[in-house]
This record gives C-alpha cells, sequence and structure tokens, in this order.
C-alpha cells in the first residue's frame, strides 16, 4: 500500500513528464480493444513506427527551435526539396548512395545557417524568415520536379532507409535474432543507466525513490522494451527507418542533456539576456540550432523519399505543422527553455498512432484532422495547467 | 483595547518539499505600520502572499481573519476586494504604457462599457497628488525613475479603497532620497487610516517608521516587537532575526596592500544608439589589485551602463577611449571576452537578465564557467553537483535542494545564488552591481566577508550601491558618478555620507 501511495505521488508530482507516457499508452490500448488487437499486430506496429520517422527527426529539430524562442516553418518543404535533389542525384547524375546522403545532409545544414543568418544577424523574426523560406522552398521544390514530375528512385540501398529492415543474421523460430539483441542491449543500457543515474544521487543524498518502486518502474519500463522488441521480431525486426529513430534519440538526447553545448542551449531559451551576460554566444547558439534544423530536414526528406520510393512535387507538404505539434504533445514549452528529445520523438509517435489507428477503424479523414486538433489541444492544455501547479 | 485589522492564526504553507511556513501567528493592528523582517528565506513574502490569495484558500492551513470576519481568498481580486492591496518585491508596472494607463490597469474607468481616457486621466491625477508625485499623467513608465514607479505602485494600490497596504520591500532598489520620500509617504497614508505592513531588510528604516516588528525564522514567528516599549532597536532586532549576535556590520579588513593598475579607463565614452544618448561620458578611472572601488550616484546616473561598457558591451555601445587590462589596451566584443580576460559582472537584475528562474541552482551557478565542469565539451554531472553544494554551503543559499528551481528560491536566495555563480568563475576584477540587494542583515555579512577574502586572494572588486552605509564601510576609494560623468573620486578617508550625496545631485 505504501508502495501504491508512493506511486501515485511520484505520478502526481511528475505528472508533465509522466504525462504523455500514460497517454501513448492509452492510445495504444484503446486501439487495440477497438482494432481487435490488430493495431498491436507486428505488421502494423512496425509500419506505424515507419511512419513515424520523418517527422519524429523534424519534431526533434523544431523542439530545440522552440526552446530557444523561434519557430521554423520552412522545413516541411525544405526536406521535400532536399528529397528530390537527392532522387535528382541518385537517379540523374547517378552518385552513389553513400556520397547523395552526406552530400543532402550537408545542403541541409547550409540551408539551416542560411535561417540562422537571418536570424541571429540580420534580427528578422523567425516566423516571417522561415515563411520566406517555406515559400521559397515550396518554389524550389516544383522548379526541379517540373520537368519529369514524380521521380521514381530505383537504388535499392536507398529505398532500404524507408522501407528495408536490419539483416536478421538467423531467424529462430521465427524470430528477428538481431532485433531482440539489440532490444537486449537497449534494456541493459537502460538498466545501467537508471541504476548508475541512482546511485550517484544517493551519493550526494538528493530524493530518490523507494528501492521498491524504483525496481518496479525498471521492470516497468524494461517490460515495455522488451514486448515492442518481441511484437517487431515476429514480423522483419527493426526497420531501418526505427533504427535511425533510435540514433538521432541517442545523439541529440545526449547532446542536450551532457554537453555544455546543450546546456547553453537550455540558458539562451530560459533567459537570452541573462546567457549573453554570463558568456554564452547567443547568435552562435541560433546558427547552431538552426543548422541541426536543416539537417534533420534533410533527413527528414531522405526518410520520406526513400519511403516513398520517390520524389514527388508535393512532398513535404504540412510536414512542419505536423512536426510542431509533435514538439508540444510532447511538452515543449512556447515561452522557451523547456523540451526534451525523448517528448519530441513521443510525441511524434503519439500523433502517428492517432492517423494509424484511425485508418485502421475507417474513420473519414475529415473526423481525423479533428481529432488530431483537438489531442493538440488536449496536450498543450495539459502541460498548461501542470505547470501553473507546479509553481 | 485595541482592534486588530487582521489576524493570521496558525498558518502553515508547504511546497513540495520545504515548509515555508509553520503554524505563524500574525496580528495587525488598525492604522498601525507594521514591519515584517527575518532572514532570507524565512517566508515574509510567502506569508503575504497566503494573504493577498495568490496562494488561494485550501492550499494552506489555518485562518485569516480581517476585518472582524473569517476570510476565503480564493483569487487575488477577492483579496483586492476586501481592502487589501499588495506591491510585490518586483515591480509589476508595464513600461511601455504610461502613467495613467498603469494605475487603472485592471480597474479600467468605463463609461457604458467604453473605456474613458479623460477621466482615467483627471483620477489619476489624484492619485499622484496623494501620493505627492509631480509628474504628467501621459508620461510613459519607462521614462520615470524606479523611485517615481515605486510610487505609481502605491497609487495604483490607493485607486481601489484600500484598508490595509501590504509593502513587500519597497525600498529595495531605491536610494536614500526615494526611500526618504516613500516613508515619508507611508507616515502620511497611516494618518489618514490606512494599515501598512512592510517588509524591510534596511534596519534603518524599519527603526525609523515600525510601530511594531514581527520578526519571521525559518517560517516561524519568533516575536513581535512594540516600538513604544523601546523594543525596535538593531540589536534586539538582528538578534531575533539571525538567532545571534552581528557586532560589526563592516567586517574589518587587516594590512591592506595594493598592487597595480589592473584596470585602467581614460576618456571613456559609450553612446547608446538605441537610446540616442551618452551613456558614459569621458571617464577616467582605475582599480588597483586588492581594492575594493565604490560606485556610488544616484539611480540612472550611468553606473551600470559604464560596467557593461566594461565587461564585453552586451549593449552595443559605441565605444571611444582606451581601456587598459593590467596595463594592456584591450577591445572585448563579446562578454565571453571580458570573462576571459578575467572580468566578470554581477548583475542588479537578477530575476531579468541574472538567473536563469526555470532551471535548478547548480545549473545556474555552474552556466558561466562550464569549462570548470566539463572535459571536452561534455559535463561531468557529479562535478557540477560538488560544486553547487560547495557554493550553496559557502553562501548559505536556502534551498531544499540543489535541484531547486532558482524561480522558487526567496529573493535574497537568489541573489546569492547569482553571485555564486560569479565566484566559481573566479575572475580577477568582479564588478558587482547592488550585491545586498534584498539580502538580510547577517547574509549580508556573509557577503561582506567574501568580498574581504576575495580580495586578500588578489581579487580586484568595483561596486556599484546605492546604499551609502555599505559604500562608506566597504569602498578603499569611491568613486561618484552623476548624469553619466565622474564627478569625483574620494579616499575612504574623506569620504562621508554629505560629500558622496553633493558630488551625487551636481
Ligand atoms: N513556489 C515555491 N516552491 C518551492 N519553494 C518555495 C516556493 N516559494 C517559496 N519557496 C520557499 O519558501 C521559503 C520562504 O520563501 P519567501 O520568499 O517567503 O522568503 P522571504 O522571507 O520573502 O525571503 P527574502 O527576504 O529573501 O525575500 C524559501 O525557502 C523558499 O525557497
Ligand atoms: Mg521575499
Amino acid at each position: 500500500m505504501k508502495l501504491y501511495m508512493e506511486a501515485k505521488e511520484l505520478i502526481s508530482d511528475n505528472i508533465r513528464d509522466y504525462g504523455m507516457y500514460i497517454a501513448l499508452i492509452v492510445i495504444f490500448i484503446t486501439f487495440s480493444i477497438l482494432t481487435d488487437g490488430l493495431f498491436m499486430s507486428s505488421r502494423n506496429l512496425s509500419n506505424l513506427l515507419d511512419s513515424a520517422g520523418y517527422i519524429a527527426v523534424l519534431a526533434v529539430g523544431v523542439m530545440l527551435v522552440i526552446v530557444i524562442r523561434h519557430i521554423d516553418l520552412s522545413i516541411g518543404f525544405l526536406a521535400g526539396f532536399l528529397g528530390a535533389i537527392a532522387a535528382i542525384l541518385l537517379m540523374q547524375v547517378g552518385l552513389s548512395v553513400y556520397l547523395v546522403i552526406p552530400i543532402i545532409l550537408i545542403l541541409g545544414i547550409i540551408a539551416g545557417l542560411a535561417t540562422g543568418f537571418l536570424v541571429a544577424k540580420v534580427g528578422i523574426p523567425a516566423f516571417v524568415a522561415t515563411l520566406a523560406g517555406w515559400l521559397i522552398y515550396r518554389g524550389a521544390l516544383l522548379l526541379v520536379t517540373e520537368r519529369t514530375g514524380t521521380i521514381i528512385v530505383q537504388d535499392d540501398k536507398f529505398n532500404a532507409i524507408g522501407n528495408g529492415f536490419i539483416p536478421s543474421l538467423m531467424q529462430v523460430n521465427g524470430l528477428h535474432v538481431l532485433t531482440l539483441l539489440v532490444g537486449a542491449l537497449g534494456i541493459l543500457f537502460y538498466i545501467y543507466g537508471a541504476v548508475s543515474n541512482r546511485r550517484n544521487k544517493m551519493k550526494y543524498s538528493f530524493d530518490v525513490v523507494s528501492k521498491q518502486l524504483f525496481l518496479l518502474q525498471l521492470v516497468f519500463v524494461s517490460a515495455i522494451i522488451a514486448y515492442i522488441t518481441w511484437i517487431l521480431a515476429g514480423y522483419n525486426g527493426f526497420s531501418w527507418t526505427v533504427i535511425v529513430m533510435l540514433i538521432v534519440l541517442l545523439v541529440y538526447h545526449f547532446f542536450t542533456t551532457k554537453t555544455v553545448l546543450g546546456r547553453h542551449i537550455y540558458a539562451v531559451g530560459s533567459n537570452p539576456e541573462a546567457a549573453h551576460l554570463s558568456g554564452i554566444n547567443v547568435s552562435k547558439i541560433t546558427f547552431l540550432v538552426f543548422g541541426s534544423m536543416g539537417m534533420l530536414s534533410a533527413l527528414s526528406g531522405i526518410l520520406f523519399t526513400a519511403r516513398l520510393q520517390s520524389a514527388t512535387t508535393t512532398a513535404g507538404t504540412l510536414f512542419e505543422l505536423d512536426a510542431i505539434a509533435a514538439a508540444y504533445v510532447g511538452g515543449v514549452s512556447a515561452a522557451g527553455g523547456v523540451g526534451k528529445v525523448t517528448g519530441a520523438i513521443i510525441g511524434a509517435v503519439v500523433m502517428a498512432s492517432l492517423t494509424n489507428g484511425m485508418n485502421l477503424m475507417g474513420v473519414g479523414i475529415a473526423p481525423q484532422y479533428i481529432i488530431r486538433g483537438s489531442v493538440l489541444a488536449l496536450a498543450v492544455i495539459f502541460d498548461v495547467t501542470t505547470r501553473k501547479r507546479g509553481k | 483595547m485595541s482592534e486588530y485589522i487582521l489576524e493570521m492564526h496558525q498558518i502553515t504553507k508547504e511546497f513540495t518539499g520545504v515548509k515555508a511556513l509553520s503554524n505563524v501567528n500574525f496580528k495587525v493592528e488598525k492604522g498601525e505600520i507594521h514591519c515584517l523582517i527575518g532572514e532570507n528565506g524565512a517566508g515574509k513574502s510567502t506569508l503575504m502572499k497566503v494573504l493577498s490569495g495568490v496562494y488561494p484558500y485550501g492550499k494552506y492551513k489555518g485562518d485569516i481573519v480581517f476585518n472582524g470576519s473569517i476570510q476565503q481568498f480564493n483569487k487575488i481580486n477577492d483579496s483586492v476586494d476586501a481592502g487589501i492591496a499588495i506591491i510585490y518585491q518586483e515591480l509589476a508596472l508595464f513600461p511601455d504604457l504610461a502613467v495613467y494607463e498603469n494605475i487603472f490597469i485592471g480597474n479600467e474607468v468605463e463609461n457604458r462599457g467604453v473605456l474613458d481616457w479623460n477621466q482615467t486621466i483627471i483620477e489619476s491625477q489624484k492619485m499622484l497628488d496623494k501620493v505627492n508625485l509631480k509628474v504628467n499623467p501621459e508620461t510613459l513608465i519607462k521614462d520615470l525613475g524606479v523611485g517615481k514607479q515605486q510610487l505609481i505602485e502605491i497609487a495604483k494600490a490607493l485607486s481601489k479603497e484600500v484598508k490595509l497596504l501590504i509593502l513587500d520591500e519597497p525600498t529595495a532598489a531605491l536610494n536614500e532620497d526615494d526611500s526618504e520620500n516613500l516613508l515619508r509617504l507611508l507616515r502620511e497614508l497611516k494618518s489618514q487610516g490606512i494599515t501598512c505592513i512592510m517588509i524591510s531588510h534596511k534596519l534603518k528604516e524599519v527603526i525609523s517608521i515600525a510601530d511594531k516588528a514581527t520578526v519571521l525564522r525559518d517560517g516561524e514567528t519568533i516575536c513581535t516587537l512594540d516600538a513604544s516599549k523601546g523594543e525596535i532597536n538593531e540589536s534586539i532586532i538582528i538578534k531575533n532575526m539571525v538567532g545571534r549576535e552581528i557586532n560589526a556590520i563592516y567586517p574589518k579588513r587587516e594590512n591592506k596592500i595594493f598592487g597595480d593598475k589592473i584596470l585602467e579607463l581614460t576618456n571613456w565614452c559609450a553612446y547608446d544608439a538605441q537610446l540616442g544618448r551618452q551613456v558614459s561620458k569621458d571617464v577616467n578611472l582605475h582599480v588597483k589589485q586588492g581594492e575594493i572601488i565604490g560606485l556610488a550616484g544616484l539611480m540612472g546616473s550611468g553606473r551600470t551602463e559604464l560596467a557593461l561598457s566594461i565587461f564585453g558591451n552586451p549593449k552595443s555601445y559605441k565605444l571611444q577611449g582606451d581601456l587598459k587590462l593590467h596595463g594592456k589596451s584591450r577591445q572585448f566584443k563579446h562578454t565571453s571576452e571580458a570573462m576571459k580576460a578575467g572580468i566578470a559582472y554581477v548583475t542588479e537584475d537578477r530575476k531579468g537578465d541574472g538567473l536563469f528562474l526555470i532551471q535548478d541552482i547548480k545549473s545556474n551557478i555552474s552556466v558561466a564557467n562550464m569549462k570548470g565542469i566539463s572535459s571536452n565539451g561534455i559535463i561531468n554531472v557529479n562535478e557540477e553537483i560538488i560544486v553547487g553544494e560547495k557554493y550553496r554551503k559557502s553562501m548559505g543559499i536556502k534551498a531544499s535542494s540543489l535541484e531547486q528551481v532558482v524561480g522558487n528560491l526567496s529573493g535574497g536566495n537568489q541573489q546569492k545564488v547569482s553571485l555564486g555563480k560569479w565566484l566559481f568563475v573566479n575572475p580577477n576584477l568582479l564588478i558587482l552591481d547592488e550585491p545586498t540587494r534584498g539580502i538580510d542583515v547577517g547574509a549580508k555579512f556573509e557577503i561582506y566577508t567574501v568580498m574581504n577574502k576575495l580580495i586578500s586572494d588578489g581579487m580586484s572588486i568595483i561596486m556599484i550601491s546605492s546604499e551609502l552605509g555599505e559604500i562608506l564601510g566597504m569602498s578603499d576609494r569611491v568613486y561618484v558618478m552623476a548624469k553619466s560623468e565622474i564627478k569625483g573620486v574620494l579616499t575612504s578617508e574623506e569620504a562621508s555620507q554629505e560629500k558622496i550625496m553633493q558630488l551625487a545631485t551636481q
């Protein structure tokens, strides 16, 4: 009973952090029931995660942009445009994938730095600067696809990024072994991280949860990772998109929580004047964040083009709004200085699950928009009210 | 039998992990000026927030009896309706709005649902008369000094039938003249029957104005002192506040040794292109190693601007003249360059541009010196905690843990975090802008002791302060500024209150 009380208190104290996960679990369970388990089938789950991928990477980037109190509307068409450039380089110029991917990423960084320049050096409000970008990249996308229309990509390696799966090494009882290994490694990593973190906190006599509750947490999270791994292993295993997402998650999580630059980003977001007076170069941070945004837009373009196996004239339409919505569902604050990489990714998965689940149930497109809009509003209302309470 | 206008019984207020108030009893008689005093974090502001409905009924335990009946304020407007007006520690005016708009904001003068500006202006003129302030009601707030702004806050409070006026550290940011002025006004309001609660760390003021003074310590009522019984004097107050006696407010520094000139400014000019005016004019000033330089002057005399122009020029003033550091001419393009050269600047506006209010104590302390807790750009979390712990102890920061969000700390403890942050940078030249604003007597003494220790470790300090006592008590030399110019320099032997004020008002 004591344990239950503690868990209840912990959840209500950290409801802002846990809310999203609880929402995700509720959504998963609801759709599983409504679709007779179809939602949680291996194939559907795999499909869902792949469809979240190109928005999730954008959401991570735009989350950081929002953290420093700016916004980027140009990312959708930038992704579409760079995806088209990738297709052209592959199919019309004939470069190899291994060259095309870094080129596209670098182009993305350059585009991002250009936005950064307008915002940080010229002092144009990000909303306006990136609205201009939105128009320009949209035009550019039309320009490069105008002659040919949709560009079909026939490069298996490239397309695998959006459709392929990691090799299985071997199949045991129809299960994907490498996937299981990666999942097991993930669990070990998580447990190791959580245990050493707890030890550390105890060493400095910070508040930690009781041992039982801590064990319960460990078991719970490990079980979820294990369950998802298990389901995916029953189909084709982890897709490359999921791996890309995981890499972005790990790299950005590390970057934002463990590095000096990451810390500076949050400092600039929470009080730019104080950051400047603390010797932080605010415009350098602005460049960095927009540069990273550009790179992630490029990555998103690659994922999307590979997933469709083609570059279309409308690729990237509304991605920016999906990404911004995902970031807000993931708990980023418009007031700046608050936002987590894990939040942005979960936010993207939440939004993708809604679409996916409603598609399975045959809900029409019109109610889908309304429901997704309501979920976004609810998420932000929840965020704002819990924040008030925290004060 | 005197009559209590306010009785607070057994008030207890907890935040997650901290008991800010425990069973506090607080009684105020009608028509008196009652001071609320206590160390930083004692719970003074929290008690007043409970009273004014910032923390609504049900979020605290205990009873509030106001005007003879038990009150349950659910929101701030409820307490306003009951006749309680509170002026917070931080001013809450709108800088880009005019005086009359500010006075009636939230309480607009309407004529059939349409704002009646003419009437507003007329009414606001009446309020301004009440606080003896001669300004045009159409002046913008940002064009007024802090002293006048404070009076406008009071005018705003008076515009709503107020019976009990609460002022949270109203004079913290004011110079002596403005403070005197404010105290005079409070006495006048008292003669009109308005009861007043004032929180202050300036004991002199408390002694001069209080009829009663209640001391809080660690969230508990220690005692209520009565002026008519002669209980309100420095030593009794300090003993009750701190729990021990403090003999000298300004600790003595033994064997002063001054070294070479660390900083030298010659014909230093700074022009603010945005405001279109000169913020420093032909400043000549030097600081020797081991010196504490006092920079005195009235609010708006250009002291902060001078400091900023030295500290990497964050406001991008157009600079002229020569800045020598350790004998070498230097130009800094960014605050980070000034920091690298060994200069640090502790801002006067800790909430505005000093602290990261939504972040915790340890990240606030480490933020200006991330090198000190990281290697190859990767943060060593343990190191950060050790450093945070070190400054929490040495500065005596009162908090539930290093992970407490700085925005939730009491004003004085925020100031200590802000100082700790710059001490961790370990500069050669430390510029302190109003370093003890809002800090209690005990902590002030600690901060002065820290300053002396830093000096004996070879640092030099420029201290900007509006508190003359502090300037006189701590400085080796005093520069006095007025109208963006240095009007004179006095050695510690020459300096006196009169001389400084004379130069400052030239
Ligand atoms: N929102 C909050 N969350 C957590 N703790 C809080 C919060 N607000 C205040 N506290 C804590 O309550 C205690 C009392 O704070 P309070 O602001 O009342 O002090 P104070 O007496 O006004 O001090 P000062 O003289 O420094 O202004 C402090 O320890 C502070 O850290
Ligand atoms: Mg206070």
